[in-house]
């Protein structure tokens, strides 16, 4: 509960010091300084200290589970703020607001992760969408931004709309919006439980863009500020993989026998789909679009193993991946030319970022040592312990050779290809922040057990 | 009436509103079939709390729930659609029309 509030509180502080300060530096200092509260107050809940005092029994709980993840979800935030808060600057006047809408969207994933009432997951999954369409069209004068907030508006709409539907037919059906008090075994066969899930997962799978739900996802990713982006792409879309999990496994673990399979096939098409589109790209940033729907495929393999290992899987995917794209997409806002070509000879203008990109690059790919190594290999472990769906583990695998062929197109034209530089504007504490990034990286792909021990201390 | 009367009726609706988000070409109408969607869901949710109302022998606060939540789908409604008639007009002003077949400067 300290989490959900604070971060509520500063939102509305944020708004207020746009007109507080009348330069840059202090909002951003502030932002910051706001986001380690928030990282300590969370701790200190997951250590039992509650600054709040709070009945929230048929709403809200918070699992060990879901206070470690909102740890990672606002240390993830504080390492965004360090890469590009500076690069916000760059995308409008209201520089402040964004910082707001941020700490809003924060304050949704929390509640995503920790609800045990429909009315919570639904007002969750709002908070966290309506800031993300203001985000996304940010750039006002940018026919790109404008295009693609209208396209994401036009399509979340729609998908909460399944949603709501989803909602209302379980709510028919078992007479309660509690995920506890649903008495699922007794109605196996009813229609309308069983329509009223399948929408559910399906406008949940609009939402973290899964095949063949993630049309919208290039674009809109394509079109929104390079900053913004990053944080869409990696906070957003793992937070609301958790609270998916959480849905699926706390409240329709008893129709299990109905959704598996459902779920194997999308995991499996997303793959595809991802995968091979993203051979395709001419820009890293759509690569990376593309690549965001190939890794969400693996964090769809949690939702196929539903066991221990595949929630300890999604918090290690959640870290390698949000940071390996954070760090690659702060670079990219600081490059003029997207393409794979405007990266040829970064080498040489830059060796140190250049360096930093081919870890993210690796860590992606699913290169040992690093994080995203040991994701992946947590994500198939739990698939094969849960049984029964090898084809899935053998199609992941081909799919992660094939996805190491983009990741290094762009380490080759760094390093074996000459280009004039299209690379400016990095501040040497922004290097710094990129250096240590790689080494966290580097870290939780030798010791994930330091991360576990933390979980279960 | 029976349950399935309302049910039926909010399913129409609902399938009004969902084939008129993937025909028309008009950001405004597309928008408002979005709302429809949404109402279809009041009117069912409305339904149900008292269907389940009387099924639990008309105790006082059994199904109230249902009612609730529709409040608060009203009040995030209420919020997209300022956020949403803000992106229109900025689009509006950019390119100064609301045809969705804009949408596809992204493809190339």
């Amino acid at each position: 509960m300290n989490a959900v509030l604070l971060s509520g509180l500063l939102g509305v502080v944020m708004m207020f010091a746009s007109f507080l300060f009348r330069t840059k530096a202090p909002v951003r200092i502030l932002a910051i300084l706001g986001t380690v509260v928030l990282l300590v107050a969370n701790i200190m809940e997951t250590k039992g200290v509650h600054f709040f005092h709070m009945d929230t029994a048929a709403f809200l709980s918070f699992s060990n589970y879901a206070l470690f993840f909102n740890t990672i979800a606002i240390a993830g935030t504080l390492v965004f703020f360090l890469v590009s808060s500076k690069d916000m600057q760059r995308v409008g006047n209201h520089y402040a607001e964004y910082f707001a809408l941020i700490f809003f969207i924060l304050t949704g994933i929390f509640l995503v992760t920790a609800f045990t009432n429909l009315l919570i997951l639904f007002i969750g999954i709002e908070i966290i969408s309506i800031p993300l369409y203001i985000l996304t069209g940010s750039a006002k004068k940018d026919l790109k931004s404008n295009e693609a907030a209208l396209k994401y508006f036009l399509m979340g709409a729609f998908s909460t709309g399944i949603m709501l539907m989803g909602i209302a037919l379980i709510y028919g059906a078992t007479g309660t919006f509690e995920i506890g008090k649903m008495n699922m075994t007794a109605l196996m066969k009813s229609n309308l439980l069983t329509g009223g899930m399948l929408m559910l997962l399906f406008s949940m799978c609009f939402k973290v863009s899964v095949a063949p739900f993630h049309f919208w996802t290039p674009d809109v990713y394509d079109g929104a500020p390079n900053v913004f982006t990053s944080f869409m792409a990696t906070i957003v879309k793992v937070g609301i993989f958790v609270g998916f999990l959480h849905l699926f496994y706390s409240a329709f673990e008893p129709l299990s026998l109905q959704w598996k399979l459902w779920m194997a096939i999308l995991a499996a098409l997303t793959l595809l789909v991802g995968n091979i589109t993203a051979v395709f790209q001419q820009s890293v940033k759509r690569m990376l679009a593309y690549s965001s729907i190939s890794q969400a495929g693996f964090m769809m393999f949690a939702l196929v193993a539903m066991n221990e290992t595949a929630h300890e899987g999604l918090l290690l995917y959640s870290i390698a991946y949000s940071l390996a794209t954070i760090g690659i997409f702060g670079v990219i806002s600081k490059m003029s030319d997207y393409s794979f070509d405007g990266f040829n000879g970064l080498a040489n203008h830059q060796p140190l970022v250049a360096l930093c990109v081919t870890i993210f690059m690796l860590s992606l790919a699913g290169i040992p040592l690093s994080a995203g190594f040991l994701a992946k290999f947590y994500m198939l472990k739990a698939v094969i312990q849960g049984g029964g769906y090898m084809w899935l583990v053998i199609l992941g695998v081909l799919m992660a050779a094939v996805s190491a062929y983009y990741y290094f197109r762009v380490i080759q034209a760094m390093y074996f290809k000459e280009g004039p530089s299209h690379f400016s504007g990095i501040s040497t504490f922004e290097k710094y922040v990129l250096v240590g990034i790689c080494v966290l990286i580097v870290f939780t792909g030798l010791f994930p057990n330091v991360i576990f021990s933390w979980l279960y201390f | 009436m029976p349950i399935n009367y309302y049910i039926t009726l909010a399913l129409c609706l609902f399938a009004i509103g969902v084939v008129g988000v993937l025909t028309r070409r008009n950001a405004i109408i597309v928008f408002m079939c979005v709302e429809l969607m949404l109402n279809s869901v009041n009117l069912l949710l409305v339904a149900f709390s008292k269907m389940h109302h009387i099924a639990k022998g008309a105790a006082a606060t059994a199904g109230t729930d249902g009612q609730l939540f529709v409040f608060f789908i009203m009040v995030v409604a209420a919020a997209e659609v300022s956020v949403g008639l803000a992106i229109i007009v900025m689009m509006y002003r950019n390119v100064h029309s609301i045809n969705i077949n804009f949408l596809n400067r992204l493809k190339h």
